[in-house]
């Protein structure tokens, strides 16, 4: 008996069939990457959009949250840009302690207009992705593609297939960057549209950055958002990055995939605070290339109402005497749903590896559900890995003792969750960052108990 | 004046106190003793409003004030202050800020406005170099790794900040050695005045040797069922409660 598989394709798939079409003469870049997206997005099409059945996405059923594909963003008017400058102060306050320059993307394009062009530190060099695209360089877009990274993973190649925005950030080797680079997306108003970003920052070696990621988009429809940064470390360079993914509104998803390469002795500290806004996936891939090398991820998720939030995290161990981490924090109220996925590879050779990583959560609800899933693959003898995850409600004999001392409930809860998520806050090395986060939290916190 | 009428509770089902009264008034010294399971601290724990505890008939006036309508926070604004037999541990937060929290909200719910930050350092240093409490455990959290006579202090240390118009001492002696006890006990006597009312909770006398009270009552079975002057505390230590878990059965 022969059955005939007809694959099917959800309004979604078949709505993103169409768009590629209709936008791969007009999408930038060369013939070389032309061809780089016709091959991402077959791959893409092959897989279809992430669902409960691919193992990686079990808890984040993506095809089930986007029920049809938005319009992808086309390039701001200058009408737009003009109006989003004119509110950019206001949308994202420059931080004292902070004291970033910026790189403004509006709807996932480099705006040098709106950024700090002139004051970028010494030893930086910015590009627009565009351009990047359109020069077509051999090199850098192999190193775009993050290789290696996220293989089968369908929404990177869908982000592979579309992507438009974003930059490029060189760092000279040696350069000692003091000066936090921050890069602000922020999006025309009242469209509901997606957005395809992907940047590439690749550290010289020995070099030195801070690098925050921020929203300051305050739309008020639903948006389909796939961003990707790539991450290049030389030998022995050190990033500090931040990302605090936009707070978008219901029914919106976002896709933020993190793909690194870290060179010998290099050291990356990743942090991502994550507040809600519809159904978020984090992915960060990393892979260790050189030997005594540290990275380590570190966030707090804090989640209310239908919140949806997932960080999966694929740390692989190729050179020995390398040290990943990885500590997050989740807070669940309402019906959220937190996911953490952490898998450790320790390849044949990779001796010495230390690796742990810890999920800790607080469920402030019957409604709320969190899905741990830490993983191990260790195919070498002589490494230290481990993992914990745990998942509990605030004490109530804690909660009694704050209450006899007349301290009422709502600012209870909020002084033992704020404690519990600084334990990863800490892990934040900028000391004006770091408070910068600890502000953010304790709004979110505040908003909480407002409700 | 602390006034608790025919007051009736139960935790899961199961009836502790049986028409309990009391009466304690302002400036006395009242000690609570009694056997093992005669509802000591489920009395502590229903004048200052632990969850969990279902009042079934009675009331428990402070000043004419029904507290039992009162969440805890609320309770500790009206003025009830109830020092733990084991106090909690807060990590993450350290005893500096939560001193600060519980002193201003205990202020904001007694309409009275906050401290300024160099008053309430002064408040704190002067009454933790009273107590004997370093100045560098007000830096760590609120009572992690503190040894048992630490947290003692630090209770009767948070008791003086808040000026409560009752206090309650649920088994403070336990835990302590003899020279932790005669500095808490010494902590609460200072805070003896004719305004304020004590409910000294206990399983021997020795405590009542540093805190001398005004009465002792008995409690067994959810009831008072003798009260005395400060000999009865003596009496019951060479007597046990034997002669009142019969009675009340």
């Amino acid at each position: 008996m022969n059955a005939q598989v007809t694959p099917l394709r959800t309004i979604a798939e078949s709505r993103l069939a169409s768009d590629y079409e209709s936008a791969r003469a007009t999408m930038p870049g060369h013939a070389g990457v032309a061809s780089l997206r016709d091959g991402a997005f077959a791959a893409f099409m092959h897989a279809g959009l992430p669902n409960r059945r691919v193992e990686a996405w079990h808890y984040t059923d993506l095809r089930q949250a986007m029920r049809d594909a938005l319009p992808v963003a086309g390039v701001p008017a200058a009408t737009a840009i003009l109006a989003q400058g004119a509110r950019l102060e206001t949308l994202a306050p420059r931080v004292e302690g902070v004291d970033s320059v910026r790189i403004v993307l509006v709807d996932g394009y480099y705006i040098p207009a709106l950024s700090d062009v002139a004051r970028m530190p010494e030893g930086v060099t910015l590009h627009s992705l565009t351009d990047v695209l359109e020069q077509g360089d051999e090199q850098l877009i192999e190193a775009l593609s993050g290789p290696g990274l996220g293989a089968g993973d369908s929404t990177l190649a869908l982000n592979a297939a579309f992507m438009q925005g974003g930059v490029l950030l060189d760092v000279a080797a040696g350069a000692q960057v003091a000066t936090p680079v921050e890069i602000v997306t922020m999006t025309t108003n009242d469209v509901a549209q997606a957005l395809y970003v992907r940047s590439l920052v690749r550290l010289g070696a020995g070099s030195k950055l801070t690098l925050i990621e921020t929203d300051a988009s305050d739309a008020e429809v639903a948006e389909q958002r796939n961003g990707a940064l790539v991450v290049q470390a030389g030998d022995d360079a050190v990033l500090d990055h931040v990302f605090m993914p936009a707070q978008l509104p219901a029914r919106s998803t976002q896709v933020a995939h993190m793909l690194v390469t870290m060179g010998a002795r290099s050291d990356l500290a990743s942090f991502t605070l994550a507040r809600g806004g519809g159904l978020l996936r984090r992915q960060a891939f990393l892979r260790f290339d050189g030997e005594h090398a540290r990275g380590a991820f570190a966030g707090s998720t804090l989640l209310k109402g239908r919140d949806h939030s997932d960080t999966t995290l694929v740390v692989e161990h190729v050179a020995p005497h390398c040290e990943s981490r990885e500590y997050f924090k989740f807070v669940l109220d309402g019906e959220a749903t937190g996911v953490f996925q952490g898998k450790v590879i320790v390849a044949p050779g990779a001796q010495k590896t230390d690796g742990k990583m810890k999920s800790q959560a607080i469920l402030l609800s019957d409604g709320a559900s969190m899905n741990n899933k830490p993983e191990l693959e260790i195919f070498a003898d002589d490494v230290v890995c481990g993992h914990g995850a745990t998942v509990a409600q605030l004490d109530e004999n804690q909660i009694f003792y704050a209450q006899s001392r007349g301290i009422p409930r709502p600012q209870v809860e909020a002084m033992l969750l704020e404690a519990f998520v600084d334990e990863a806050t800490d892990h934040v090395r900028h000391e004006g960052l770091r408070d910068l986060l600890t502000a953010r939290i304790g709004v979110w916190m505040a908003n909480r108990s407002a409700a | 004046m602390l006034e608790i009428k025919n007051l009736h509770a139960e935790i899961d089902g199961k009836k502790i106190l049986n028409g309990l009264n009391l009466t304690v008034a302002d400036g006395e010294v009242a000690a609570i003793m009694g056997p093992n399971g005669s509802g000591k601290s489920t009395l502590s724990y229903v004048i200052s409003g632990r969850e969990g505890y279902e009042v079934t008939d009675g009331e428990v006036l402070l000043d004419g004030v029904n507290l039992l309508n009162l969440d805890a926070s609320e309770r500790a604004a009206q003025g009830v202050f109830l020092a733990f037999q084991y106090p909690l541990e807060i990590p993450g937060v350290t005893t500096m800020t939560f001193l600060k929290a519980s002193l201003n909200a205990t202020r904001k719910g007694r309409g009275e406005p906050e401290l300024s930050t160099p008053e309430f350092m002064k408040r704190v240093r002067a009454a933790a170099d009273r107590l004997g409490v370093p100045q560098d455990m007000l830096r760590r959290a609120l009572n992690v790794g503190f040894s048992g006579g630490e947290k003692k202090r630090m209770e009767i240390l948070q008791m003086a900040l808040l000026e409560p118009k009752f206090g309650i001492l649920d088994e403070t002696d336990s835990g302590l050695d003899i020279d932790a006890l005669r500095i808490v006990s010494e902590g609460v006597n200072a805070l003896r005045s004719p305004h304020r009312g004590f409910l000294v909770i206990t399983h021997y006398q020795r405590l009542l040797d540093y805190i001398v009270p005004d009465k002792v009552h008995v409690l067994s079975k959810g009831q008072i069922v003798k009260t005395g002057g400060k000999e009865l505390a003596l009496e019951l230590e060479k007597t046990g409660y034997g002669e009142f878990v019969g009675e009340a059965a």
